[in-house]
Formats: C-alpha cells, sequence, structure tokens
C-alpha cells in the first residue's frame, strides 16, 4: 500500500467540501494531478492544492491507496464521501459527512467527526476515536433508507438519533448516546456500551439494540419479554444478563429487539 | 428578430407536413410567409427534425402540493441539482423540480406550452406565483371542480345554468383555463372519511354521484364554450379492478363539442386501466381501454406513463393518495381546503423488479401503442405521478423502438409478460406521429391549436430543431438523447436554447380564460356567492380574486357562451 499525506495548511475561514480525498479519486494522479482538483470553498470553487500540501504517491489501485491526513480538518466536510476501497486516516476531527455512502474500505478518525458521519454507510469500515456527532450512520433528511452495511465503531460517545432508519450493519458505541438511538430502526445491530438517554428504537420494526450501560427511560411501545443470561446476536457475544424487550409495538407488526444489561 | 430555418426535415401535423424538407420563416413571434433575408439569422436544418414546440397538457408543475412535496422530500433534492450559470438560476430537484430548474429542464426538451392540470381556487394565488416563476414556458392552470360545495349544491338541484355561470366566474376569479375534476364525488366524500367507490356511490350529504357530477360539468362546459373539454381525474384511480369503472366513465358523455374537438379527456388513463383483484393477480386492461378509445367519438385520453423511477405521487384525490401511503408505508402529507378540495402528496419507488411497476409501465405504453389515431392519446406522466417529465425522451424512444421495449422488459419482474400484452405489440411510432402525441395533439384537445402546436403562417413562433437525420434514425439511445437536447429550441420567435443550453431566458404567456354570462344570472349567483363566502370562508370575497398583475405576459381568452 502506497500513502498519500496531505498536510492542511491554514484553516480555512469558511467550510471546505472535499468528497474528492478518497482513493477512488486519488488512485492513478501525480501529486500535480491531486493539487489541481476542484473543490468547494463556500460557494466559490478553489483549488485544493490551496488548502492542502500533498506528497507521497498514489498507487494506481483504489485499494492500494492510504490517505493520511496530516492534522486536523475539522472545517473540512465530506472526506471519503462514496468511496468504495483504500483507506483515510485522519490524524485529528473531521467535519461533517465523513464516511457518507462509503461502500467499502477504511476510514480511521482519531478525533472527533461532526454530524452525519458514515450516512447511508453500505459497505466498509469507519473508526471514529473521538466522539461522533448527531445522526451518526443515519439516512439522508427526509429519506427512510438509513445505514444498510458496514461497521461503524466509536470509542467515545455519540450524539442523538443515530442509526436512524438503520436497514442493515453494525454500530457499535463504546461510549454513551444521545437520545433517540436507533429510530425508526429495521434491520442490523447497535451496541451501546455506556448508557443512553431515553427513546431507544423509537418506532423500530425490526433489528437489534443492545445497551450494556443505562437507558434514562423506555418508551411504552415496549414490552417486556424475559430475562437472559449470555446472548448471542448475529454470531456475536455479549456476557451478562440482560432484560429483553420486543418493539417498538406502537408501529405495526413490530419484531425490533432491545436487550438492557442489568 | 427574423429567423430562417433552413431546409430541415419538417414535422407538423396540424396542416399535413410529414417530414418535408421545407424553410420556417419567423419574424415578429410568428410563423410568416416571408422574411427580409439578408436581415434574418439562418440556422442551417439539412438533416434535422423541425418540430412546433413541445405542448405538455398535464404536470403539475405549480399548485399547493407541488410546494408540500418539495417540502416533504428534501432527499429529492439532494439527488438532483442544477448549478446557476451567468443568465439562469439554481435548482434543486429530480421529480419536483424547484420553479426555475422546472423552464430551464422543459425548454431544453424542446417544449414550449405547459399547463398545470389541479389549481384548489383558494390556492389560485399561490398558485400563479409559482408559474410567475418558472420561465421559458407559455403555461395555464386547470381550476378544480371537485370537492367543490357550490357545484355539488347547483348541480344536486338541477341548476345547470347556475352551475355554469358559478365556473364561468370561478374560472376567471382563480385566472384559471380548464375544468379540472379529480375523483368526482370521491375528494368531498374524503371530507366525511368516505370515498365514491363507484359511479352511482352518492356523496355524503350533497347526495349526488359521480355519474350525475360528470354529466353535469360536461353539460356545464359545452354552455360555456370553453376551450377544453372536461378534463377528468376518473374514479377509483389506482385501484385494483378500476378499468370497469373506466369503461362506464367513458359511456356517459355523448357527442363531440361544436369546434369537433372530444367533450371528455379522462387523464393519465394508465392509472384507471387496472385489472384483478388481489395484488397477486393485477393485470392490464389496456387493450380494453384502448378498444373503446379506438370506438370513442367523445372521449380522448392522456397516457400517464410509467417511467420506472422514485418519485413523489400528488393529487387532488386524498382518498387515493392516503391509499397508497397504506400500502408502502412511506411518508404521507394531506390537506384540507376548506370548500373545494383535500389533495395528499406521498412518494412512490416504481421499481422494475416489481410485479405492479413493470405492469403499469407496461399500460401506459400500450395505451399509446394499441389506441389507433395518435390524436386520441396524448403523451404525458402526470408528472411527477408516473415519474418526472425529464422522462419523456426516454417514452418516445420506447414508442419508437420495439427492440428498446423488448431490451427493457427483460429487465423486469416477468410478470410483465403474463398479465400485459406489451410484448407482443410490434407497432413503432414515426416521427410525425410522436409529433401528434406531443405537439399537435396536446393543441388540438386543449382548443389552442389556432396559435399553438403547429407551424403554419400566423401561429407562435415556438420551435423544435432536434440534432435528429430521419433517414437514419440510428436507435433508441440516440433518439432519447436527441430529444433530451433540442439543438434549438425557439420560443415565440426568440432562440432561447441551443445544444440543449439555456442561451436566453424569457417569460411565457399565463393563458386564462373569461367566459361571458348575462349579467342577471350572474347577478342571482353572485347573491349565492357573496352568502356562502361571509357563512363558511376563511377568506373576504373581495381577497379571493386573483388578479392579472400575478400573471406572467396575461393572455386573456375571452369567450361567447350559450348564457351570454
Ligand atoms: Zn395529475
Amino acid at each position: 500500500m502506497k500513502e498519500v499525506i496531505l498536510k492542511p495548511k491554514e484553516q480555512p475561514n469558511i467550510w471546505l467540501e472535499a468528497e474528492v480525498i478518497k482513493p477512488d479519486v486519488f488512485a492513478g494522479k501525480g501529486l500535480k494531478d491531486i493539487e489541481a482538483l476542484e473543490i468547494f470553498y463556500g460557494s466559490k470553487k478553489a483549488r485544493f492544492g490551496d488548502f492542502f500540501e500533498v506528497s507521497g504517491t498514489a498507487s494506481d489501485k483504489a485499494e492500494d491507496v492510504r490517505i493520511v491526513i496530516a492534522g486536523d480538518v475539522s472545517r473540512t466536510k465530506r472526506v471519503g464521501e462514496d468511496m468504495s476501497a483504500g483507506e483515510i486516516i485522519i490524524k485529528g476531527s473531521a467535519d461533517m459527512y465523513v464516511g457518507a455512502r462509503m461502500k467499502g474500505g477504511r476510514i480511521i478518525v482519531e478525533g472527533n467527526a461532526d454530524a452525519f458521519a458514515g450516512q447511508q454507510l453500505a459497505g466498509g469500515e469507519l473508526i471514529i476515536k473521538g466522539n461522533a456527532g448527531n445522526y451518526l450512520g443515519s439516512s439522508y433528511r427526509g429519506d427512510w433508507r438509513g445505514m444498510k452495511g458496514g461497521v461503524i465503531t466509536v470509542e467515545g460517545n455519540a450524539g442523538g438519533e443515530i442509526a436512524e432508519f438503520m436497514l442493515g450493519g453494525k454500530m457499535h458505541i463504546k461510549g454513551s448516546v444521545g437520545a433517540f438511538a436507533g429510530l425508526h430502526m429495521k434491520k442490523g445491530l447497535i451496541v451501546i456500551d455506556g448508557s443512553a438517554a431515553g427513546r431507544v428504537g423509537a418506532q423500530m420494526t425490526g433489528g437489534s439494540i443492545v445497551v450494556n450501560g443505562r437507558i434514562a427511560s423506555l418508551l411504552p411501545g415496549f414490552k417486556f419479554e424475559k430475562k437472559e443470561k449470555d446472548i448471542k446476536i448475529d454470531g456475536e457475544e455479549f456476557m451478562g444478563i440482560y432484560s429483553k424487550y420486543t418493539g417498538d409495538h406502537a408501529e405495526r407488526g413490530a419484531s425490533g429487539v432491545l436487550y438492557v444489561r442489568d | 428578430m427574423s429567423i430562417i430555418l433552413k431546409n430541415g426535415t419538417v414535422y407538423d401535423p396540424l396542416n399535413g407536413i410529414d417530414g418535408e424538407k421545407k424553410d420556417i420563416l419567423i419574424e415578429g413571434g410568428r410563423i410568416v410567409d416571408k422574411v427580409n433575408e439578408r436581415k434574418a439569422t439562418t440556422i442551417d436544418c439539412s438533416n434535422k427534425v423541425v418540430m412546433p414546440g413541445g405542448i405538455d397538457i398535464h404536470s403539475h408543475i405549480a399548485g399547493g402540493k407541488v410546494n408540500v412535496g418539495r417540502c416533504l422530500r428534501p432527499e429529492d433534492h439532494a439527488k438532483s441539482v442544477l448549478p446557476r450559470t451567468a443568465i439562469t438560476r439554481s435548482g434543486s430537484g429530480f421529480s419536483t423540480p424547484s420553479t426555475f430548474m422546472t423552464g430551464y429542464l422543459y425548454s431544453r426538451m424542446g417544449y414550449t406550452t405547459v399547463f398545470t392540470p389541479a389549481m384548489p381556487p383558494l390556492m389560485a394565488r399561490h398558485t400563479h406565483e409559482e408559474l410567475h416563476d418558472i420561465p421559458m414556458l407559455d403555461k395555464a392552470a386547470y381550476t378544480l371542480c371537485d370537492g367543490n360545495w357550490f357545484i355539488l349544491k347547483y348541480l344536486k338541484n338541477g341548476e345547470v345554468e347556475k352551475c355554469a355561470a358559478y365556473i364561468a366566474w370561478l374560472l376567471k376569479a382563480t385566472k384559471g383555463f380548464v375544468v379540472k375534476v379529480t375523483n368526482p364525488g370521491g375528494t368531498e366524500a374524503w371530507g366525511w372519511g368516505r370515498d365514491c367507490r363507484s359511479l352511482d356511490d352518492v356523496v355524503p350529504y350533497f347526495d349526488i354521484s359521480p355519474r350525475e357530477l360528470i354529466k353535469g360539468l360536461v353539460e356545464v362546459n359545452e354552455l360555456l364554450h370553453l376551450p377544453h373539454s372536461v378534463h377528468l381525474h376518473a374514479n377509483n384511480l389506482g385501484r385494483l379492478g378500476n378499468y370497469a369503472t373506466t369503461l362506464e366513465t367513458f359511456r356517459i358523455p355523448k357527442g363531440k363539442a361544436a369546434n369537433e374537438r372530444q367533450i371528455l379527456q379522462v387523464t393519465h388513463a394508465q392509472f384507471n386501466s387496472f385489472g384483478g383483484d388481489s395484488w397477486k393477480n393485477f393485470e392490464s386492461k389496456a387493450d380494453a381501454i384502448a378498444k373503446a378509445i379506438n370506438h370513442s367519438d367523445s372521449v380522448i385520453i392522456d397516457a400517464g406513463n410509467v417511467t420506472l423511477d422514485e418519485t413523489t405521487t400528488m393529487t387532488a384525490d386524498g382518498p387515493l393518495e392516503y391509499y397508497l401511503h397504506s400500502l408502502s408505508h412511506l411518508k404521507w402529507a394531506n390537506r384540507n381546503i376548506e370548500m373545494e378540495a383535500a389533495p395528499g402528496v406521498t412518494p412512490f419507488v416504481y421499481s422494475p423488479k416489481a410485479a405492479t411497476a413493470a405492469i403499469q409501465w407496461a399500460i401506459g405504453l400500450e395505451l399509446e401503442l394499441l389506441i389507433r389515431d395518435p390524436w386520441k392519446v396524448l403523451l404525458s406522466t402526470d408528472h411527477p405521478n408516473g415519474g418526472p417529465f425529464i422522462r419523456y425522451p426516454r417514452i418516445i424512444a420506447w414508442l419508437m423502438s420495439r427492440k428498446y421495449r423488448e431490451k427493457t422488459i427483460s429487465e423486469l419482474n416477468k410478470a410483465v409478460n403474463d398479465r400485459s400484452t406489451i410484448h407482443a405489440v410490434d407497432r413503432e411510432y414515426s416521427l410525425y406521429e410522436i409529433a401528434v402525441i406531443t405537439r399537435a395533439g396536446q393543441a388540438k384537445a386543449l382548443g389552442i391549436s389556432e396559435e399553438k402546436g403547429h407551424l403554419g403562417v400566423g401561429a407562435h413562433a415556438d420551435v423544435a430543431v432536434y440534432d435528429i437525420d430521419a433517414s437514419k434514425l440510428n436507435g433508441s439511445e440516440e433518439i432519447e438523447k436527441k430529444f433530451s437536447s433540442a439543438a434549438y429550441t425557439i420560443k415565440d420567435g426568440e432562440i432561447v436554447v441551443r445544444n440543449g443550453e439555456i442561451i436566453k431566458t424569457v417569460d411565457g404567456r399565463t393563458y386564462w380564460v373569461n367566459p361571458q354570462v348575462n349579467e342577471e344570472l350572474e347577478k342571482e349567483v353572485m347573491k349565492d356567492i357573496e352568502y356562502n363566502f361571509k357563512r363558511y370562508y376563511s377568506v373576504n370575497l373581495a381577497n379571493y380574486p386573483v388578479g392579472e398583475e400575478y400573471l406572467t405576459r396575461p393572455a386573456q381568452v375571452k369567450i361567447d357562451t350559450e348564457l351570454g
């Protein structure tokens, strides 16, 4: 795997939209070509090289390209949007939509990620070592199709309405989450190691949510089924005693499952 | 500005011109027989097709519920974005493009006239404000007359002349062009939580049936000598087995209008050609519908093609939208507009893998291909209900190429083979026939063919030039591409599109009708109107009518009626 290193120059005073930062675009390009890429600086078009110092080499194949962003890009949106292969490592924080609609490959954000990270994720792996914002792995605004594949892992906490309209894949939050985790969820697995603010699984009709910490309050559409010891979901084991609920029975024919560890 | 379109292959069905090589001369916004050659701009149209500008008789481009659709579906807007240029504004929206973008997209396809078919009277001001922002096109709006309490009452009491005088007033007040009827009786019944499921199912409280409503409104329409016929979204639209209701509906009106046009247009008939009694045995009854139209002198249809896209459905048919929402479980919006209408909106995904969508796709094309006389079936998608208008070029390609249809069939749910006849239809449309269903026929059905939809001397200089060599049509892909991107679009004698790009923006006319009714009758009806406004409406009567100042280039059509 060959590396392309992007060193952010001065932080822009207006946000950048840089969906060009992905192996699919960099593959087979020389450094000059990468610097000449077009990005949006607010509503104006700008040259990529005006905001990033580019070094290293890009392979011809996207799957062999690793992009290392050597610094903070918390004012750069859409890093890795629509990427299908290869790797991006962000040494600082990323702005909104990092890894949105990603189909394959891997993104590691060493700092925090702002809202809508991994939006409508279809495949690949998104790892956020700091905290994630609201709508992690959610649908686009108004859409009824959220994340449908791949894996999102957050080492820190995540915001509200994460995994909204989830249709598949796995999301693991090692910290705590805001309200409405798994809103409208239909399939897939969400694991929350910390605690969850209220309304977990609101209007979920399928899929599973495991909460290892506490839930602020349970929605009335959830029905207690039984206590279970050492549960297994999609081949993954969770040790301990769990209360099993089904719901959200506010929806017709709902078959979602919520486990909360005692 | 004078223009000579030199040596094009001209398709002008209203003048019987079928692919003749000839020059079209333009001056002062009209087609003329002579121009000063030295001062004129000459465009070489050799090996290019020249047609009148496209006309769309039924496309939801404005009106309250189009905006509801836009608000309901930000995800639809993310899918299609048009950046601004030095002369055009930005826009967005795949199935419900924003106003300016709507004008540009139509113009790029060589369209010059588009009428919006559902304006609730109370939303008239808003509708005209939206139309005001749609450039490039001549426009008009159809006034919804179905769930209207005045009309229901007058027709129930057999007061046809009063009903006509009321409608004349309503058309003037709303600056409307056509009497539009949506699910007659059913939309009012929806206000009572019900629907009219047969032509003889009466409306609660008003005690009048859809059959009586249709009959009465056709009579009113012809008393008023309106340019277009009654424009009917028939009962039971979208319901299983509805073709029987449709056939019965076709039999209600008898005869032809004084000017030889149809007296009823059943719109987007695809949605009313359903057989079967469960979605498992849902099938096309397009053959029966086509046969009935082949034998009718009174009724024409537009197809309402399904284009196999994810789109937004929106109709004044409130109960239908609720029904669709209950099938799909997708989000849904509904409005109730006082004494007048109750439209609904919900997204819809016509997936090629779904049997229903595949069969609906077949029905639309079957109607166009099995109705022998192209003047009796107009091209439409009921935009955006069957699909967005930007797909017209693809429909044209399907109609012109059996091979293309076969290719599409091979990608569809197999049910399309057993439950429609599309695979067995070998007819292919000629360019002349395409010009009928997208231009000439539309103008004739609308009653505007004196000035529009043809290239004879005196007509408005609305012209489309396509980079198509009629002597060697090179397959469906090319047909679709060329019709998507006009070589030239000329609007009122000005070149507005070149090679599919907008090069000049212009404002079109807004047509409205002004039927003249004798003073005595008008006074009598005004008394009823004043009484009901005081009692039931949320607005003052004086604030209700929309003034011409809301219209771009208002084009009033003054009419002598039977009640003058
Ligand atoms: Zn319609």
